[in-house]
């Protein structure tokens, strides 16, 4: 029998995947409508074998897609219920067009995006496009650095996502095979801590027998406008809710998150900045640098939307370079996703470094120590540069 | 668990009894006139408890028509997602009803009903469907088939009649409208052996309002494809849509019967009179007269050959369809 890993205290050996399988199982939603897809399929086996073993109360709806996955979730969360789902790459992007759906219906759906390179060519390895695109979704975004940050996350994301100032579906990342299928040591939590955390879901109008609400309306151009607006009123909640669930996790656990987190940033004149799981190489690198004497830090960006601009500028005033480390593309555009928000973020403030932008680790490759040494040593030739430079591709085949 | 036998019994309460019910889908909607999808929908819906059914819509020409915000004409619940995922969306939430039938917070599963016209049915929503039918949830599915994206303007669908004119299917020169038989949906729906499935149409209202309630009171997914005469898109005057789907029993291309647990075929009663008196049956001819988009089979001459053709596909469904119902 698959029992959800708990323990006071002790720390288990458990994959991303794993963490947040066992984290859903410790929350116990209403219902989870998935489909598997590389590298998110340990979730949804983990999870599978909690429902079969009765760990669970929660109905598990086997789709045949995840356009029917999102789809069902959003049915679900319709009715009030708390409703979990997992994918990544080509699956997220099937669902995309329900994502604006969801977002629009104000459903707090949460979904674990286990971020995988999209096609083409065919890759399952890691990259957070998958994620990045869904920047105009109107979900709040969020990545993981760590199988603890993914396995914290999962409670997080509820914790955000169904605050009635919110009302918000919330993703969630972790690095495709990176987090998702390398072993680590997490500290889970348990039943009661989750039923204190995240109390009952109240849903204002459910689309549930005797209550005569009709939703999903028909808005024109009267109409509409207004809709969307109070999406972003939403967003904006969302940046108030974010810090004060990050502050109750933190009593709560003794793992306190930010948005922005600073590392070794006290008086550091260069940084770099990243999501997800190259945080954790930067922070080693930016050891490393510091003990050869360079002022470096580290700024990790942990939620992607509603982009924290005012405290990424409060972060990075005192530095004169940053270099942004982008796992993630778009075409035709002046840089990657991270590196053009930042930029335009701070653009507006008199202190503001110079930003340059990286690519890095596309399609799962591998980013390693002597890469981030190449593009701190980049950031520091190109700063007092007096026009833009080009984003630089790092360890692109000659 | 209802028995089949149980369910071939299901009726609906008399007229008078069901005059006196408030309608579930209000008038002053924006539906044309003539239109049937809210005859159908008036009809389906007046077999529910209004405490004890929620409704889940498609994409369409009766989701638009009835739901422009600020306003409704829905008086039970109602909720819409898409265009092809009413069966994944209607899975969700019934998958949600019975766990809070589980934890104490409903008494039961309520009617669950799905609506979606033919484009978001045989076309874009196939998967979806099948994925629930496949699943096993506990609704009912109602495609209300007009033969075209009404919605859209009269695009064809996989549910067109052969040399229908739509606009993607026009009446040209060279080829005259849509040359491709219509999927059969029924067929597709009973494959996957769910306990009901069933045909009905507006001019066999106590039928269908019938195959509604076995549908609702059967345990697991049941699908109803129901003919659904669209004055503008089939191009004929409004006061005349029953008397069309009327045709379309008496012609056979549209006949009305069951199929129980995707075997056993029952044929009802307008269809089994036909049956019993092939004289009765109409000759297509007299069911493409009465409609603009078969115009072209008759003007600027007549093509008898087409006739034929679409005569002949007919006769061999309706063989095939005795030969299943054993008569």
């Amino acid at each position: 029998m698959t029992k959800a890993k708990v323990t006071k205290g002790k720390r288990i050996g458990m994959t991303g995947d794993e963490a947040v399988a066992n984290a859903a199982a410790v929350i116990n939603p209403d219902v989870v409508a998935a489909y598997p897809i590389t590298p998110q399929t340990i979730i949804v086996e983990h999870f599978s074998d909690f429902v079969h073993d009765g760990e669970v109360d929660t109905e598990f709806v086997c789709v045949e897609s995840e356009h029917s996955a999102m789809s069902a979730c959003v049915g679900a969360s319709a009715t009030g219920a708390r409703v979990f789902t997992a994918s990544a790459s080509q699956g997220v992007a099937l669902m995309f067009e329900i994502l604006f759906i969801a977002s629009a219906s104000r459903l707090p759906i949460v979904m674990s995006v286990a971020n995988r390179a999209l096609s083409g060519p065919i890759n399952i390895h890691g990259e957070l496009t998958d994620q990045t695109v869904c920047r105009d979704t109107g979900w709040i975004s969020l990545f993981s650095e760590s199988a603890q940050e993914a396995y914290d996350n999962t409670f997080l994301a509820f914790k955000i996502g169904e605050h009635p100032d919110v009302s918000l579906p919330v993703m969630f990342g972790l690095d495709g095979f990176i987090l998702t299928h390398a072993l680590e040591g997490v500290f889970p939590l348990d039943r009661k801590f989750s039923k204190d955390f995240l109390p009952e879901r109240e849903m204002v109008h459910p689309t549930i027998p005797g209550n005569p609400v009709s939703s999903g309306l028909l808005a024109l151009p009267n109409y509409y406008m207004e809709v969307k607006y109070q999406q972003e009123l939403a967003m904006d909640a969302a940046r108030k809710v974010i810090p004060k669930a990050f502050e109750e996790f933190g009593e709560k656990t003794g793992r306190y998150y930010k948005s922005v987190e600073g590392y070794q940033m006290e008086d550091a004149e260069t940084a770099l900045v990243t999501m997800g799981a190259l945080s954790g190489t930067t922070k080693f690198v930016v050891d490393k640098l510091r003990k050869e004497g360079e002022k470096v830090g580290m700024i990790k960006v942990k939620t992607y939307r509603p982009f924290p601009a005012d405290d990424l500028a409060k972060a990075l005033k005192d530095v004169d370079a940053v270099g942004v480390i982008d796992r993630d593309l778009t075409f035709g555009a002046p840089g990657a996703a991270l590196y053009t928000d930042l930029k335009t973020s701070l653009y507006d403030y008199k202190d503001r470094p110079q930003v340059f932008g990286y690519i890095a680790g596309i399609g799962g490759r591998d980013v390693l120590v002597k890469d981030y040494e190449y593009i701190y040593k980049q950031v520091l030739k190109n700063k007092g540069a007096e026009k833009a430079v080009p984003v630089e591709w790092i360890g692109l085949r000659k | 668990m209802v028995t089949t036998e149980e369910l071939k019994k299901v009726r609906i309460p008399k007229a008078k009894e069901l005059m006196r019910k408030e309608n579930r889908l209000a008038p002053g909607h924006r539906l044309c006139a003539g239109c049937t999808a809210g005859t159908i929908a008036r009809l389906a819906t007046l077999v529910t408890e209004p405490d004890d059914v929620c409704i889940f819509h498609a994409t369409g020409c009766l989701e638009v028509a009835t739901t422009v915000y600020p306003f409704t004409s829905w008086r039970v619940p109602w909720f819409h997602n898409a265009f092809e995922n009413v069966a994944a969306t209607a899975s969700g939430a019934e998958a949600a009803y019975k766990v809070m039938v589980r934890k104490g917070k409903l008494k039961k599963v309520p009617d669950i009903i799905a609506f979606a016209g033919d484009g978001g049915t045989y076309d874009i929503g196939l998967q979806s469907l099948s994925g629930a039918l496949e699943r096993g949830h506990d609704f009912v599915y109602i495609c209300y088939t007009n033969g075209a994206y009404m919605n859209t303007g009269i695009q064809r669908s996989g549910g067109t009649p052969m040399y229908a004119a739509t606009t993607t299917s026009p009446a040209g020169s060279v080829i005259p409208g849509k040359v491709q038989w219509r999927k059969d949906l029924v067929a597709i729906a009973a494959a996957h052996k769910i306990p009901y499935v069933a045909t009905a149409s507006p001019a066999a209202h106590r039928d269908m309002m019938t195959k509604v309630r076995r549908a609702l009171d059967v345990d697991g997914p049941a699908f109803l494809l129901i003919d659904m005469p669209c004055p503008r898109g089939w191009r004929f005057p409004e006061e005349l849509s029953v008397k069309i789907a009327q045709q379309a029993i008496d012609s056979c291309y549209f006949p009305i019967y069951e199929i129980y647990n995707g075997r056993e075929y029952v044929l009802n009663p307008k269809s089994k009179a036909i049956a019993n008196k092939p004289e009765r049956k109409l000759p297509i001819e007299e069911y493409f007269k009465g409609q603009g988009r078969f115009r072209h089979l008759f003007r600027p001459e007549k093509r008898q050959d087409l006739i034929d053709n679409f005569q002949e596909a007919v006769d061999q469904e309706w063989e095939h369809l005795l030969k299943l119902v054993n008569m």
